[in-house]
């Protein structure tokens, strides 16, 4: 009913994004930087002794970093536009507040689709075997990262009105969700006051996930998938379904 | 004449500020076709006004409606009989100016063919049809404005808001937007809601609200405004103001008002012009200045608030009656 209102906020968010040669930059950067860096390092003074090494075991949870850091920067996009008042413009529309949520989060969960799913390549030369049908499910599981950490980031972004605001947000949520989120080493290996935030981050689940999807498992190796995947894709279908109610609520409030 | 917006007893209380009210019991209603103007100073409530007939914000109590529909109950009706151009600029800097409109006529689900003679016609309107390509980005500020304008105006709305739609434009914008606005109110109709601290702009209008403190204290047409003053204004200096006020008392009998700093008289007779030649003849005292004013908003203004629409004023009165006006507002 309101799909050409949704689809005009999507390409918008999709031309803004490709028209900022910076940000693009950033997206191709990041995870290289990190993998072939920080992992490239690591994987030499890690030593395991069975299953994935550290350069294998880190690539699931760099996707899920960069899913991480696409959609939340895909909603600051809602803050930035509250601030250049561009917002107004939509909220006056003779569209329900919902569309502006919906396209928002189609647009923040293609974009980091895209840019998750993109990071597969790599896998190869990592000495990662991917069977086509485990790319269908990556697939899926990257969709829901992208969606579950896109909602949440709007539901954030609704009530912040300024970037510095942001920025606060970004240090304090975003980057512990990404260390504590077995992105880098096994949940299992964190003190035990750590992990209760390991079980409330939906990315630990998400990397989990593509854990069980990338590398192998079995008893006694370590760098592998630490929880069931069918709980893991579960956690996540209903911490998007929060998510998106509680921002869409956000977004229905009026002064 | 059906009425384009109904308000009745509107009040808007915000949470934050100490539960103060920033628009206090307002009740108007605009015929349609007309030009309304509200005139206020800063905080009068003018904004929240927009904002509540906008759907942008729910009022505290009373009720609004805009082109037959309830702001509370039928929102979606209202917004798609309005159009508005804010206050702050609302444009996307990082899209083309047929992009920004583009967008708009995706949201007011206009049809695609439609869209695109309508999105050329304004463009030439605004005078913008050579920089249709071009990031809004590039565009100066009355560019800006005058996109803002071909936006608001692009879905053909029943009723345009215009919040103080010239702040911070130059003289030439300034009039050149008015010219784009009127010309589209002569061609189409539409009913203008407008707020702005011009004076000049507000003259403009079919009919004025003036509104301080969040109630309105005047509403009608501009001239009945002026004319409720009675007459213009005089303003005096002489060699000794004393006696000056006590033989304009005693002779005309007329109310002086000393007024402070450099001293001087003000008053107010029907005729300016032919009261000046009488009061040099019959004055015992010399008469160093007169300066005759009409009366404007800005006087209507001064006079039922006992203040100025704003402390850095453009205007066109001169100079001298500017300050007397300062002086006059101190009181």
């Amino acid at each position: 009913m309101f799909y050409k209102a949704i689809y005009v906020i999507v390409s918008r968010e999709f031309k803004r994004f490709f028209r900022q040669r910076g940000r693009l930059l950033t997206t191709l950067a990041r995870p290289l930087l990190w993998l072939f860096i920080v992992g490239g390092g690591l994987t030499k003074i890690i030593d395991v002794d069975a299953g994935a090494n550290y350069l294998q075991f880190l690539l699931p949870g760099v996707m899920g970093m960069t899913i991480l850091f696409s959609s939340v920067f895909s909603t600051i996009s809602v803050v930035w536009d509250r601030e250049f008042g561009f917002l107004r413009e939509m909220l006056v529309a003779p569209v329900p507040r919902v569309t502006i949520v919906i396209g928002k989060l189609m647009a923040g969960t293609m974009l980091s689709v895209f840019q998750g799913m993109a990071l597969l390549v790599v896998a190869p030369f990592l000495g990662i075997t991917i069977e086509l049908v485990d790319i269908f499910y990556i697939f899926v599981v990257v969709v829901l990262i992208s969606f579950a950490i896109t909602a949440f980031g709007l539901f954030i972004a609704a009530r912040l009105d300024s970037l510095e605001g942001f920025n606060v947000i970004m240090n304090f949520i975003v980057l512990p969700m990404f260390f504590l989120s077995g992105a880098l080493y096994p949940i299992d290996t964190l003190p035990q006051i750590l992990k209760y935030v390991t079980y409330v981050n939906p990315l630990s689940y998400g990397v989990d996930a593509l854990k069980h999807l990338m590398l192998a498992g079995g008893e006694g190796i370590t760098l592998a998938a630490e929880m069931p995947i069918y709980f893991d894709v579960i956690f996540l279908s209903v911490f998007a379904v929060v998510m998106t109610t509680l921002s869409a609520r956000a977004f229905e409030r009026r002064g | 004449m059906p009425l384009a917006i109904e308000v009745k007893d509107l009040v808007k209380k915000y949470k934050n500020a100490n539960g103060k009210e920033a628009v206090r019991g307002v009740s108007f209603s605009i015929e349609e076709g007309e030009s309304f103007g509200f005139l206020g100073p800063n905080g009068a409530g003018k904004t929240t006004t927009i904002d509540i007939l906008c759907t942008l914000l729910d009022q505290t109590s009373g009720t609004a409606r805009v082109n037959g529909f309830d702001t509370l109950e039928d929102p979606h009706g209202v917004r798609s009989s309005i159009g508005l151009v804010f206050q702050e600029m609302t444009l996307d800097n990082e899209l083309t100016a047929y992009e920004n409109l583009k967008f708009h006529s995706y949201l007011y689900n206009m049809e695609r063919r439609l869209s695109e003679t309508r999105i050329d016609e304004m463009l030439e309107v605004v005078g913008l049809t050579e920089r249709k390509g071009d990031f809004v980005k590039t565009f100066s500020g009355g560019m800006k404005r005058r996109l803002e304008i071909a936006r608001g105006l692009l879905h053909r709305p029943k009723v345009l808001f215009l919040d103080e739609p010239t702040l911070g434009l130059d003289p030439q914008t300034r009039r050149s937007v008015w010219g784009f606005i009127d010309e589209l109110r002569r061609r189409h109709g539409n009913t203008v809601f407008m707020t702005t601290h011009y004076m000049d702009e507000a003259e403009s209008c079919d009919r004025i609200a003036i509104i301080d403190e969040g109630r309105i204290i005047a509403l009608d047409t501009p001239n009945v405004l002026k004319r409720s003053l009675r007459g213009d204004t005089i303003y005096l200096n002489t060699t000794d103001d004393d006696r000056a006020a006590v033989e304009l008392k005693e002779i005309f009998s007329l109310d002086v008002k000393r007024l402070e700093g450099d001293g001087g008289l003000a008053l107010i007779v029907e005729s300016g012009e032919k009261f000046i030649p009488r009061l040099l003849n019959d004055l015992s005292v010399d008469v160093l200045s007169v300066n005759l004013k009409r009366p404007t908003l800005d006087d209507v203004f001064l006079h039922m608030t006992g203040k100025e629409i704003r402390d850095a004023r453009v205007s066109n009165s001169t100079e001298n009656a500017r300050s007397v006006n300062r002086r006059f507002s101190r009181r």
